[in-house]
C-alpha cells in the first residue's frame, strides 16, 4: 500500500494577543485568565494524544512580517524556520518555529497548479496570530525547548478589505487537502484555522461581541459548512465586528477536512481582552474506517459511524 | 476625489480599512511601523512634528497623529494594527485605545467587555438595517417596530 500524508483533524482557535501576554507574564492563574486557559486543558490533552507530525496553521499577520508595502492574500511559509516577531515588546519567549519545507513546497506546487496563486515566503517572522494558538494547543513551551512538531504557516490577508471570500478560503482548504494526500510520506497532519470569533477593536463601535452569531458559526462549521461559505463580507463585519471578518480563515481549515466530521470538543467564552474566544476541534473519521466502508457491501454510513465511535479520540466536554 | 461609496459604509462607528484607505494611509501606517524600533520611538518622542515630516503625511493626517485622534487616523487611512503601535509608544494598553475610540473611560469600557461586550442590537446599521443577518441561519426573528426605533437611537454614531 502506498503511504501518503493525511489530515486527521482541524482546530479552530482565537489568537487574541492578550492571551499570549497573560501566558508570558505568568497570569494564567488569575481568575480572568484561568477562565480562558481552563477551556483549553482538554484540547492540550487531545493534542498530546493525537501527536501530529506536522501542523498547518492558517493565521493572519498583524503588521509584523507584512506592513502596507506588500499585502499578499495568501502567503505560504516554506522556510526551514520562522522566528517569533518583535511586536513592540520584544519577541514572545517561545521557541523558533521549525517549518516543513518539503511538504510546504509540495503544497505550494500543488495548489498553484490548482489555480490558487499563493505567495511563497522563504523568510518570514510570525507573530501572536500563530504563536498564541500554538500555546493554547501545545501548552507553554520553554524558549530553549522545542515545539512538538514542525509547522507550515499560511498567512491570510484579513487586515485590508477585501480579504478572500469564505468560499475561496474553503476551496483553498480543499486544494490543500488534495496536496497533502498526494505527499508520499506517512505523515499525520493537523490544520488550524485561527482568529475571531466576533470582535471589533477599531473605531467608535469597538467592543462589539455577538455570541449568537458565534454559536451559529460553530454549529454550522461542524455540520453545515456549505452555509458558511456563502456568507458575504458585509454580514461578517456588520454582525461579528470589523475585525470579526477573520473568521473566514476557519473555512480554510474546514475545507481541508472531510464533508462529515466528528466534533471532538468546543469551548467559548467572552471576553479575552476585546474579543470573544472560540475554539473547536473537528476530527476526520479514520482512513481505515473509510476504506473498509468502501470495500464492504454493508451500507457505508453505518460502518463509518461505527468506526468513528470506536476510533475517534473523543474528549468529553 | 471623493471616496467611493460601499455597502460597509452603512456600518456605524466603523472605518473599514479598504484598498483605498490603504493607499491614502500609507504614510500613517509606515510611520507607525517605524515605531517598532527603539531608536525611532526615541526620535519621535524627542520631536514629533519633525519626525513625522519623513512620512509625507497630509496636514490633516499630521494633525490627527499629533492630537492622538485615533478615530480620525482610521478615517484618513490608518489601520488599527498599525496605530496600536503609536499607542504602545505612548505606553498605553490596547484597551485604553479602544476606550478612547469609543469615547468611554477605560473602566467603563472594561466593564462593558466583562458584561459580554457591546451588543450588536441597534449597532448594525446607520440606515436602519437592524434586523439580524439571515446568512448564518440564525433564528433571527423580526423585532417589533418600537424596539427597532429604540435600538436605532442608541446606535454608535460615527464621529
Amino acid at each position: 500500500m502506498k503511504r501518503v500524508a493525511r489530515i486527521v483533524a482541524g482546530i479552530g482557535s482565537s489568537h487574541v494577543p492578550a492571551i499570549g501576554a497573560a501566558l508570558d507574564n505568568g497570569k494564567t492563574e488569575e481568575p480572568y485568565w484561568k477562565r480562558v486557559f481552563s477551556g483549553f486543558e482538554k484540547s492540550e490533552a487531545w493534542m498530546r494524544k493525537t501527536k501530529p507530525d506536522v501542523a498547518i496553521i492558517v493565521y493572519n499577520d498583524h503588521a509584523s512580517a507584512f506592513s502596507v508595502e506588500m499585502i499578499p492574500t495568501f502567503a505560504l511559509g516554506c522556510a526551514a524556520e520562522f522566528p517569533p516577531a518583535d511586536e513592540g515588546w520584544g519577541p514572545r519567549p517561545v521557541p523558533v518555529i521549525k517549518g516543513h519545507p518539503a511538504l510546504a513546497s509540495h503544497i505550494a506546487q500543488s495548489v498553484i497548479l490548482d489555480e490558487f496563486d499563493l505567495t511563497i515566503c522563504n523568510k518570514m517572522e510570525v507573530d501572536h496570530g500563530m504563536t498564541v494558538p500554538m500555546n493554547l494547543l501545545f501548552g507553554k513551551v520553554d524558549k530553549n525547548a522545542h515545539w512538538p512538531c514542525p509547522v507550515i504557516p499560511l498567512a491570510v490577508n484579513v487586515v485590508m478589505y477585501p480579504p478572500p471570500t469564505g468560499h475561496r478560503c474553503y476551496m483553498l482548504g480543499r486544494a490543500i487537502r488534495k496536496a497533502v494526500e498526494s505527499y508520499p510520506e506517512d505523515l499525520k497532519v493537523v490544520i488550524f484555522g485561527t482568529g475571531g470569533l466576533s470582535h471589533q477593536i477599531s473605531g467608535p463601535r469597538a467592543g462589539l461581541i455577538n455570541s449568537k452569531w458565534d454559536k451559529n458559526f460553530l454549529d454550522n462549521l461542524s455540520k453545515n459548512p456549505q452555509k458558511l461559505v456563502k456568507i458575504p463580507h458585509i454580514d461578517y463585519m456588520r454582525e461579528a465586528g470589523a475585525e470579526g471578518i477573520e473568521m473566514v480563515m476557519w473555512l480554510i481549515m474546514r475545507g481541508a477536512l472531510n464533508d462529515k466530521v466528528d466534533e471532538v470538543y468546543r469551548f467559548y467564552t467572552v471576553p479575552a481582552s476585546n474579543t470573544a474566544v472560540g475554539h473547536i476541534i473537528l476530527a476526520n473519521r479514520s482512513r481505515a474506517a473509510r476504506k473498509s466502508a468502501a470495500k464492504s457491501k454493508r451500507p457505508a454510513g453505518k460502518i463509518k459511524r461505527a468506526a468513528a465511535h470506536a476510533k475517534a479520540d473523543r474528549v468529553r466536554s | 476625489m471623493a471616496r467611493e461609496r460601499h455597502d460597509y459604509d452603512d456600518i456605524p462607528g466603523t472605518f473599514v480599512f479598504d484598498a483605498e484607505r490603504s493607499r491614502q494611509g500609507f504614510g500613517i501606517n509606515m510611520f507607525c511601523m517605524s515605531l517598532m524600533k527603539e531608536q525611532n520611538r526615541k526620535a519621535f518622542k524627542a520631536n514629533e512634528a519633525e519626525y513625522l515630516k519623513k512620512f509625507n503625511l497630509t496636514p490633516e493626517q499630521t494633525d490627527a497623529v499629533l492630537k492622538r485622534d485615533y478615530n480620525r487616523m482610521l478615517e484618513l487611512g490608518g489601520n488599527i494594527y498599525f496605530t496600536a503601535k503609536l499607542g504602545a509608544t505612548d505606553g498605553h494598553s490596547f484597551q485604553h485605545l479602544a476606550a478612547v475610540m469609543t469615547g468611554a473611560s477605560q473602566q467603563d469600557y472594561a466593564a462593558m467587555m466583562l458584561g459580554g461586550g457591546r451588543s450588536v442590537e441597534g449597532n448594525r446599521s446607520r440606515s436602519g438595517k437592524n434586523a439580524s443577518s439571515k446568512s448564518i441561519g440564525a433564528a433571527a426573528g423580526k423585532k417589533p417596530a418600537a424596539a427597532k426605533r429604540k435600538a436605532k437611537s442608541k446606535s454608535a454614531k460615527r464621529k
